[in-house]
């Protein structure tokens, strides 16, 4: 990989603020279902908070975004607004999706966030064809699709790789390859060790990056939106991480071994970045604390507004089914 | 209504793209051999739509419904109005979650703020000797999905008519074109011409049997007429063009005068789009009935290979006169 796109002091500063924001929602949606709260289905990102906010730091409002059921981390870093996100996951009519869609189906297109969904895999086939409108409106916007190492098994996955590289398309493959697919670990149903080696199936460039390490993961970012801005096509990008819980909430995650989850845990990202900022002389403590404790006031405020916000009327039951026919 | 010489059904489907490219260009076309240098279609539905509206606007693609259908949600999403062709009906089943999960659910799990204005074509019908995977009438697992909208047109005009209003429809919409009556004619549609979603049209009126029918066993209705009259039996036939929505009032129009009801189609009789209509008629008109709904449908079976099975399949002309015959008779 080259290291043509290396992060500056400000713009890593403005990762490191995503991923504040982004573990202290994971952090808090634990607790908030933990103590009754909030009853829904919440599928962890703690540990992977890195990738989505590295990546985001490259991306524009009008950039479009195709994420998963395991993705509240990928549209907060996009940029969808708090108190839109937790109303809608809490099931409220000020909900992005009036309370419709839920934690694994939010929508806000006007930060470009298009699709979520709890289909594996099915986030690549319309990223292409995001990706396909932005090719022939002659924008330059790109579109991301994305999704986990269980989904680079799936059918979907060859078929959208292969029309993307051969329409050239301005899409961007990004898996966040977290080591277990539901609850089967990576090496039990995937026969080759990386990824990021399935592009050269289809021509294209394939990445493989530690996507723990924010600066890596922004360069390898970097490199595959300006490909697609210019028109050279797709880039599947495989960013290593690690979730550190179960698959889903109320899964204990046993099949994970201990030695494995606490070497992982040993290599949080976050307080990784953290020191490293400090050290390298970009933030002060102080000011790396006060990002956090902003972030963890923005979100307890969003809490707050989302649970004491209506529910939607009856007449949302039918609606939005249809369209007025023209 | 044009007083030019008739047209195909495949001659009006391809017109009202034509038509319909060139009044909006954020329509496109993509399928398997769509474009003209892949022959324009693999029957030429698509012929000459590429060499006028250019490569970009109509795509051959990979053999690969995901991906055809991914490209057209996605394309969807921002403003484009996507046609595509899934080749064959049978071959909806290897996309069917990009059609049921996201297709069709995406205007309701967005709360509305997104919504995807798909057409999607597809071909079946058995009577060409193509056998148990490539003839199917899968209708009402389209029609049973909420957010879908299905078609079946059975003359050159609604062919038209229907696409057209497929296009400019909000939602996506399914057309089922029946492969053996491409080459059936009729008048040719005035351009421009729209056919509403979920209006019928009463192909025959009479009085002692309703007959509803869409695709190609509308044709077959409409040809047992003469049958039938001999018979004595004066039937009504319903073609439903949409069957969702599916027009309601007029069948219940309908039976309301004839007190009597059949309900024909070639996909098979059980959980077909007949036992929905059966239900709707016996639940508004359950006292003016002389008769209890009859349902005509193909055999529970898939369609078969050789010609006499494959001929047995289908409720053609005869199994209709005779069905409404004995339904009349009692």
């Amino acid at each position: 990989m080259t290291n043509a796109y290396l992060p500056d002091g400000p713009t890593q500063l403005a990762i490191f603020r995503k991923m504040a924001l982004l573990k202290t929602n994971d952090e808090l949606t634990r607790k908030t279902i933990t103590t009754g709260r909030l009853i829904m289905p919440f599928y962890s990102y703690r540990g992977q908070e890195a990738i989505p906010s590295a990546l985001a730091v490259n991306l524009r409002d009008s950039d479009y975004l195709c994420t998963i059921y395991r993705g509240i981390h990928d549209m907060l870093a996009k940029g969808m607004p708090l108190k839109d996100l937790w109303a809608e996951i809490a099931g409220r009519t000020a909900g992005t999706c009036k309370g419709k869609g839920g934690p694994m189906h939010l929508t806000y297109p006007k930060k470009g966030i298009m699709v979520t969904t709890g289909i594996v895999g099915s986030s690549m086939p319309i990223a292409n064809g995001l990706g396909w409108g932005a090719q022939l409106l002659g924008t330059d916007n790109v579109s991301v699709a994305t999704f986990g190492d269980g989904a680079s098994n799936i059918g979907a996955f060859h078929e959208a790789l292969n029309l993307a590289a051969v329409w050239k398309l301005p899409v961007i493959f990004l898996c966040q390859n977290n080591r277990y697919s539901e609850h089967t670990a990576f090496d039990v149903v995937t026969p080759i060790p990386r990824i990021s080696d399935r592009a050269a199936a289809y021509g294209i460039p394939g990445i493989h990056v530690d996507g723990n390490d924010p600066v890596a993961m922004y360069s390898a970012a970097a490199e595959a939106v300006a490909r697609a801005r210019a028109g050279e096509g797709p880039t599947l990008i495989e960013a290593m991480t690690f979730r550190f819980h179960g698959h889903s909430f109320g899964d204990p995650g046993t099949y994970i071994p201990k030695e494995e989850l606490q070497a992982a845990i040993e290599a949080d990202p976050y307080p990784r970045f953290r020191t490293k900022l400090i050290a390298d002389g970009i933030a002060s403590e102080a000011e790396l604390a006060a990002i956090e404790k902003e972030c963890e006031a923005e979100i307890e405020e969003a809490i707050a507004f989302a649970l004491n916000s209506p529910y939607p009327g009856l007449e949302e039951l039918s609606s939005d089914v249809y369209g007025a026919a023209a | 209504m044009s007083q030019e010489k008739p047209i195909t059904i495949l001659n009006g489907l391809n017109s009202a793209l034509m038509d319909a490219m060139a009044e909006d260009d954020k329509i496109l076309v993509l399928g398997e051999d769509v474009a003209d240098p892949e022959g324009g279609g693999v029957l030429g539905v698509t012929s000459g739509l590429s060499t006028r509206y250019g490569d970009d606007r109509v795509r051959s693609t990979p053999i690969a419904e995901q991906a055809i259908m991914g490209a057209a949600i996605g394309a969807s999403l921002i403003g484009f109005k996507p046609v595509a062709e899934i080749m064959l009906m049978n071959f909806t089943t290897v996309a069917m979650d990009m059609i049921v999960n996201h297709a069709a659910k995406l205007r309701y799990m967005s709360g509305g703020q997104t919504n995807v204005p798909i057409v999607i074509r597809c071909m079946t019908g058995a009577g060409i000797s193509a056998g148990g995977q490539h003839s199917d009438f899968l209708e009402a697992w389209f029609a049973h999905t909420a957010g879908m909208k299905v078609v079946a047109p059975s003359t050159p005009e609604d062919a038209y008519g229907l696409l057209r209003s497929a296009i400019d429809d909000p939602d996506p919409v399914l057309v089922i074109e029946n492969t053996p009556s491409y080459s059936a004619k009729g008048p040719a549609p005035a351009s421009g011409h729209r056919v509403p979603i979920g209006k019928a049209a009463i192909r025959s009126e009479g009085n002692d049997v309703t007959i509803v029918a869409y695709s190609r066993t509308a044709l077959e209705a409409v040809a047992a007429l003469p049958a039938m009259n001999e018979a004595g039996i004066s039937a009504e036939v319903i073609d439903l063009r949409s069957i969702q929505p599916w027009d309601e009032e007029a069948v219940i129009a309908s039976v309301s005068k004839t007190g009597r009801c059949l309900i024909v189609h070639e996909a098979v009789t059980p959980f077909g789009a007949g036992a929905e209509i059966a239900a709707v008629v016996q639940e508004r008109l359950f006292g003016k009935l002389k008769a209890p709904v009859k349902r005509l449908g193909a055999p529970f079976n898939p369609v078969p290979f050789s010609k006499p099975l494959e001929d047995a399949h289908i409720p053609k002309a005869a199994k209709i006169t005779e069905a409404a015959v004995a339904l009349v008779r009692g």
